[in-house]
């Protein structure tokens, strides 16, 4: 895009922007316009980022990746992969409109999040605007940086309620040498167990799945990715299918496995039915099997137990217990995507006044908000 | 630094309600306002800028830190936290009509938990002391500043620190899971949590790296790794700095990210082999350490691919460590690099920019022009793989003038930094050594914001306020780290 190009569409967000202060109704941001189902819905009228796009700077040496809001990221990670290079996190798509402003504003991560860190961890500067229409620039393009706030790491995860990503610089990492996947059948306990173990050793643990049902004696599929250096890789595997009975798999099998993982297109993510949700747990590292009751008995573990996806009513009772379930572990819960039938206007996540330590932090959130954004331009509740 | 004399009778009056305030919930030994008490904390590892404190508060719970600060905040009285005071940007500097509260005396290892591989430490626990803390569990914590026999957890989260080991293993931001801390108004919160990713804005970005603006930090949750079987490290020479600096972005763009990745110029070099005899190459115009670790079978494997890269990008010399004694050998040199400028110059002065990788030769080659142009000699020693420079521009302080062109010398440097894509400061803050410097890497409405985040944390300002943030109109001249007659604040640390 040609800096000119660049000016004349900032100057039309700011004039968006603007006109939505000065009459008090907050925008809608829009990247791909593919994830609406995800947090708390509205009806507001939309900022679409989807004419910003572009790769501003990509300079494999750096491992950063420098583009406009509305990039797809199918392009970026194109751009990537012909350097060998990757989004670490793994980012979900869902779809061909995902573009980088919406990755990063959603906050979500792959299955490697267990091993290499979540999106946050990835991002170096954006350059956003804020509800006064401020074109401002925070971190930057090198790795490290400490003057002032680290305002760019508060974009992820904010689905735009903040202020609107215009660009931003991402790290990327090489790909690794090497990849493999091996399974073997365990109880949900035992594979707890053993990934955490694991996970406490020096191997190249960079994701793990177990799919099964929800009860004690119950056999399940454990899935482990070792990824890195050939010499580590091929050490680790030979280990690990001894000391857990595995199998390795086949590298076309792997990669559609964790694929499908990722976009959530096993199915028992797809087979939900239209009065169910597909609930979420966050939990602590080490946090064992739960008793749950009311819920579908299969369950997904993934980030060696950190994330439990399990399928189940969609009222507020449900929900409920299960916040109180998450949060007694020190974790909490989110409806994730909800059935056709299901009231859209559900509540969609754990509220900060639910979670531990969180009531004083409301009034520096809406402080917060509220100096970059006076007027409520994007104000609108799609976080809690 | 010139401060406006400050109104003695005022400042006595108020220390003497302070003490008569605190004296009840501390200790007996927990607070001190005797000058000759307090004048250790006169000022951190910038020892150049000094300002007494009306007095300084040690307290050995977070009751009692919650409970200071509520004091304070109702009389009005600005703190300035403080952890070991090795930072070398005055973040931890007093302010003379304020209390300084030491988190020194909150050290305790609360807990170790080897399954999820994280410690639940007090804000005083030194860095190394975790590692120490659970190496028989084979972990260690990564993040490693070279003063980490001696910085604090606290001092850590504040300033977002890193060390060679950063390259691989992330900063502070990247290994820390839960910050629990005190608000001004005294109210305890808790940043981050054990579970991945809650919902509402991530406040724990902002928190590391404030500079002790935003809130006490009183309880820390770290994340452990596991540690490496095995480390070796190549020593590469190079007969052409430019060749050097193109060598460091070779190994990342071959897809390799060593665990550590430094460089020293000619003019370094030859300072430390002085000093510690490791053997270096004392032709080259540049020494490149690139350390891998892993398994035994990794580490052979990226010390080859390392090897071919660094000769295909023109090395002169290369030499591989056989074993842990010639490693810490190879390592020696550029430890001590601070203390071998120490011996060049009475005084010098530590930068710290960072810049894209791919202009480290352009960087290096701009200050070889500066030298020329201020008359002054510069060591070049520095994180090559974060492009973290650290140039000690050697000067004599005795000389104002020496002193004004080093420090012009040090703006010039800082200037390039930006220009070249990169920041004022990587690792060591912004304090009161930066403040000036902002404002050339952030315009008007960039600071508002940070103004704005302040805010929200911290709506009366007097946590650590005049710190790290330059205020709108702000055009004073400050100092930055001197080290003068030759003495060394925290002498008894390794320089990085
Ligand atoms: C299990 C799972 C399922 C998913 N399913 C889907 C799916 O079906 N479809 C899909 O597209 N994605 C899905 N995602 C997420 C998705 O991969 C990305 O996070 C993403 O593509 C969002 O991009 P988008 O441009 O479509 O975002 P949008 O849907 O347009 O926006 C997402 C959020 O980000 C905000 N936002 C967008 N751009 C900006 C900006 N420039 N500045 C500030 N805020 C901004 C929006 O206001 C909104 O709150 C899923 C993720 C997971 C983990
Ligand atoms: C020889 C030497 C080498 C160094 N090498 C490195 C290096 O390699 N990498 C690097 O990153 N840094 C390095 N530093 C700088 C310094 O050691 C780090 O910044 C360190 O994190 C400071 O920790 P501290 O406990 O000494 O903090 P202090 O100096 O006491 O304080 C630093 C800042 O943090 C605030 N603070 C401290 N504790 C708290 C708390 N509990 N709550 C709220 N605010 C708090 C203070 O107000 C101040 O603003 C070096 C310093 C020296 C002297």
């Amino acid at each position: 895009m040609s800096p000119a190009d660049s000016q004349q569409h900032i100057e039309s967000f700011r004039k968006q922007i603007l006109e939505a202060a000065q009459s008090k109704t907050p925008l809608s941001i829009e990247g791909g316009g593919t994830k609406a189902w995800y947090g708390n819905p509205n009806s507001f009228s939309k900022l679409s980022t989807k004419a910003y796009s572009g790769i501003l700077d990509y300079q494999p040496e750096e491992l950063v990746i420098t583009a406009c809001a509305g990039t797809l990221l199918k392009e970026i990670e194109r751009v990537l992969s012909e350097k060998n290079q990757m989004l670490a996190f793994e980012p979900p798509h869902f779809g061909e409109g995902a573009t980088l402003g919406g990755v990063i504003a959603a906050g979500l991560a792959g299955p490697a999040r267990i091993s290499v860190g979540n999106l946050r961890d990835f991002v170096l500067g954006a350059r956003i605007m804020d509800g006064k229409g401020q074109d401002l620039s925070f971190g930057g393009k090198v790795m490290k940086n400490v003057a002032g706030y680290d305002v760019s790491r508060l974009m992820p995860g904010s689905l735009g309620t903040l202020a609107l990503i215009l660009e931003a610089s991402v790290k990327v990492l090489p790909k690794p040498a090497a990849s493999t996947s091996i399974r073997c059948q365990m109880t949900q306990a035992a594979a707890l167990q053993s990934l955490n173990e694991s996970a406490g050793q020096p191997l190249p643990l960079s994701a793990s799945c177990w799919i099964g049902k929800n009860q004690a004696d119950s056999f399940g599929e454990l899935t482990i990715r070792l990824a890195g250096a050939e010499a580590a890789v091929y050490a680790a595997k030979i280990s690990l299918c001894s000391s857990l009975n595995a199998k390795e798999l086949d590298t076309k099998e792997a990669e559609a496995f964790w694929s499908n993982l990722r976009e959530q297109q096993l199915p028992d993510f797809t087979s939900l039915a239209a009065d169910e949700t597909l609930y979420r747990l966050a939990l602590p590292a080490a946090c064992g099997s739960l008793e749950l009751n009311n819920m579908s008995d299969d369950i997904i573990l993934e980030w060696h137990g950190q994330e439990r996806w399990l399928k189940g009513l969609s009222d507020d009772a449900t929900f409920n217990a299960l916040k109180k379930i998450a949060s007694a572990h020190g974790g909490h819960a989110m409806r994730f995507r909800q059935g056709s039938n299901v009231n859209p206007a559900n509540q969609r996540f754990t509220q900060l006044s639910e979670q531990s330590h969180s009531l004083a932090l409301e009034p520096i959130q809406t402080r917060l908000r509220a100096s970059f954004d006076p007027s409520g331009v994007f104000a609108t509740h799609r976080l809690p | 630094m010139v401060a406006p004399p400050p109104d003695l009778a005022i400042i006595s009056a108020l220390q003497t309600k302070l003490v008569a305030a605190l004296r009840p919930i501390l200790p007996e030994d927990g607070l001190l306002w005797e000058p000759e008490d307090t004048i250790p904390y006169e000022c951190d590892g910038l020892a150049a800028y000094r300002r007494m404190p009306l007095a300084v508060a040690l307290p050995e719970t977070e009751a009692q830190v919650a409970q200071i600060l509520k004091i304070c905040h109702a009389m009005n009285i600005p703190v300035v936290p403080r952890g070991s005071g090795t930072g070398l940007s005055g973040g931890a500097m007093p302010i003379s009509q304020g209390l300084v509260l030491s988190l020194a005396k909150l050290k305790k290892i609360v807990s170790i938990d080897p399954f999820t591989r994280t410690a639940v430490v007090q804000p005083g626990v030194r860095n190394l002391a975790i590692s120490e803390a659970v190496a028989h569990l084979g972990l260690y914590y990564a993040p490693d500043p070279s003063s980490q026999i001696a910085c604090s957890i606290g001092g850590n989260v504040n300033e977002n620190s890193g060390g060679v080991h950063c390259l691989k293993y992330g900063l502070t931001l990247h290994n820390v899971l839960r910050v629990r801390a005190v608000l001004m108004n005294g109210e305890i919160v808790e940043f981050g949590g054990l579970a991945p990713d809650a919902p509402g804005l991530d406040l724990m970005s902002v928190m590391i790296g404030s500079e002790g603006m935003l809130a006490v930090v009183t309880e820390v949750t770290v994340k452990l790794v596991p540690k490496p079987k095995l480390a070796r490290v190549i020593m590469a020479s190079f007969d052409d700095i430019e060749k050097g600096g193109n060598a460091v972005a070779a190994i990342i763009a071959a897809g390799i990210i060593p665990a550590g990745l430094e460089m020293m110029d000619k003019a370094t070099t030859r300072a430390v082999e002085e000093f510690v005899h490791a053997g270096y190459d004392l032709d080259a115009e540049a020494i490149l350490l690139c350390e891998s670790d892993g398994t035994p079978e990794e580490v052979a494997e990226e010390i080859e691919r390392m090897t071919e890269v660094l000769k295909k990008a023109g090395a002169s010399g290369i030499q591989i460590s056989r074993d842990e004694a010639e490693r810490l050998k190879f390592w020696s040199g550029r430890k001590n690099a601070f203390p071998a400028a120490g011996r060049l110059a009475a005084d010098y002065y530590c930068m710290d920019g960072t810049i894209p990788r791919r202009h480290i030769a352009t960087l290096l080659k701009r200050i070889q022009g500066m030298e020329k142009k201020y008359g002054l000699g510069c060591l070049n020693v520095f994180h090559a793989g974060d492009g973290n420079m650290h140039p000690l521009i050697l000067f004599n302080g005795a000389d104002q003038d020496e002193w004004h062109r080093a420090e012009d010398f040090g703006s010039e440097i800082l200037e390039a930094c930006v220009e070249l894509g990169g920041t004022i400061t990587g690792e060591h803050g912004v304090g009161i050594e930066k403040i000036n410097t902002m404002c050339i890497q952030f315009g008007e409405g960039e600071r508002e914001s940070f103004w704005g985040v302040k805010n929200a944390f911290d709506p009366d300002k007097l946590l650590n306020p005049d710190k790290a943030i330059p205020t709108l109109n702000r055009c004073a001249e400050y100092g930055r780290m001197r080290v003068s007659k030759g003495i060394l604040p925290h002498p008894e640390l390794e320089r990085f």
